[in-house]
């Protein structure tokens, strides 16, 4: 991991002990409600499915990318879970991966990690995979259409996570720095966060739908070319489900 | 579990806090922290006391301050947000080392730091005396669903496998000329991400089906549960009851 990581979870203290209570709740609610749906999609192939991607996101965090000079992020990895597997499973398997960062790697306080799991696997993930679903007509043109709509999906996932933080601070908040201070700062590292992130989600969705789009979620239901064909171009008369 | 997924914050040893039940630490380690961020900022006494009380559970558990103390400075990107808050805050200034800072900024920064600051160490102290496997144990036995232990069981299993991978695939990036730093070089990055997200769906199939084949039917078997003595019930919640002593303290004499 690189010694300046920006897109941090969340640490004890930043926001007061009820309104982290109170934000336990909603994650734990949330999770739950991932859970129930994830395995209604994949039945008795939760279990190892999720593992493994829940495996992928996080192998995933530890891809860092350039900011600012001396600045680094790492991916969230939110929307690029959800545009690949599904919003359920999506969510599900980031905030397993921040629960295990928070009790096996000290990454992200205890008490925080209602807040983490609402920003970045609830929130963040509903975001981007909403932004998503809300561009697929166009995500089923083609291929270069497809990088497009998941780039604006990863950034604004990013930059709505970075919504959440500045919500509960505003509710929360420990320290008294001024909440337009507060809101441009993450707005703005957070947005330039979401181009890195946009960058790499678009492009990773790219580097799938070529070689096996039947395992893009966003793409099931449209018409696809089997997975020998190479470099798949998505047929573009795709908009049927 | 094998030697290859210890994870780098467990210290293996036959302490009483390492024998405790792990679902007696992850409730007691949660308590405590909970704690700490309801304590008044400015209860400076208070933050000596966890400290203290973190310290004797070291020194039960036989974990050296000086390993804990390197593992701490994971929290270092924090301390940078809190040095900035008694230069951007308003309000009453106070003259430190020639600078004007803000006092109010001073405290906040001060209470980030110092909270994020025992948060880590309780943590660390949890992971330190708990292996993965007693911890998702823990888990399952506060009655988070099954399900759920059983992903994560899963993918603290195969982690290490894909981080290999990653780490293989990037290694053959770089002696091809690749360089990560810069943005415009993402590409690459970007078809190994797919390639490592295809390789992880496809193997998750491939476990499912060996799953499948040892009679997997989409829940785990029930583990042997016998109930924790009241005697370790007692001893986890001590620390606890410490820590509640020290909030409760700090609110009545601020």
């Amino acid at each position: 991991m690189s010694s300046s990581v920006v897109a941090m979870h969340i640490s004890d203290g930043i926001i007061n002990a009820p309104t982290s209570a109170v934000f336990g709740v909603v994650a734990a609610g949330g999770l739950a409600f991932a859970l129930a749906k994830s395995r209604a999609q994949l039945d008795e192939r939760t279990a190892p499915m999720a593992g493994l991607v829940a495996a992928f996101v996080f192998a995933l965090q530890l891809i860092n990318f350039p900011i600012l000079p001396g600045v680094s992020g790492h991916l969230l990895g939110g929307a690029l879970a959800a545009i690949l597997v599904g919003p359920w499973l999506g969510s599900l398997c980031v905030g397993i991966v921040l629960i295990v960062q928070a009790l096996l790697f000290a990454d992200g306080g205890l008490t925080a990690l209602g807040l983490n799991i609402t920003n970045m696997a609830i929130i963040g993930t509903a975001v981007g995979f909403g932004v998503a679903l809300a561009l697929r007509p166009l995500a089923t043109r083609g291929r270069q259409w497809l990088i497009g709509v998941a780039f604006i999906s990863a950034f604004m996932n990013t930059v709505i996570t970075s919504l959440g933080f500045v919500l509960q601070y505003t509710i929360g908040g420990a320290a008294g720095a001024s909440l337009g201070a507060v809101l441009i700062s993450m707005i703005g590292l957070h947005a330039l966060i979401g181009i890195g992130e946009g960058i790499i989600t678009a492009l990773t969705v790219g580097a799938v739908a070529s070689s096996r789009s039947d395992l893009v979620y966003l793409l099931r239901g449209a018409p696809q070319h089997t997975r020998t064909a190479a470099a798949a171009q998505i047929t573009p008369q795709g908009s049927a489900s | 579990m094998g030697a290859g997924h210890a994870h780098p914050l467990h210290l293996p040893g036959t302490s009483p806090v390492h024998r405790l039940s792990p679902q007696v630490k992850v409730l007691a380690a949660f308590m405590v922290v909970f704690c700490v961020v309801a304590t008044p900022r400015a209860a400076f006494a208070t933050y000596g006391g966890y400290l203290v009380l973190l310290a004797a559970v070291w020194v039960i558990a036989a974990i050296p301050p000086g390993w804990i103390g390197r593992r701490a400075l994971i929290e270092l990107p924090f301390v940078v947000l809190a040095v900035l808050l008694p230069f951007a805050q308003g309000g009453e200034r106070v003259d430190v080392a020639g600078l004007s800072l803000s006092a109010d900024g001073l405290l906040d920064g001060w209470n980030i730091i110092i909270k994020g600051t025992l948060g880590v160490l309780t943590s660390l102290t949890l992971a330190a005396t708990t292996s993965p496997r007693d911890l998702l144990l823990g888990l399952q036995r506060l009655r988070i669903p099954a399900t759920i232990t059983t992903i994560a069981t899963l993918m603290l299993r195969y982690v290490e496998v894909i981080i290999g991978e990653a780490r293989r695939m990037r290694i053959a990036r770089v002696s091809r000329g690749h360089d990560p730093r810069l943005l415009w070089q993402a590409g690459a990055t970007a078809r190994s991400v797919g390639r490592l997200f295809l390789r992880s769906y496809e193997r998750g199939e491939r476990v499912h089906l060996a799953m499948v084949a040892r009679g997997f039917t989409g829940a785990m078997p029930a583990l042997d549960e016998r109930p924790v003595p009241r005697l370790e019930w007692t001893l986890g919640m001590l620390p606890v009851a410490v820590a509640l002593a020290l909030v409760v303290g700090a609110w009545a004499t601020a």
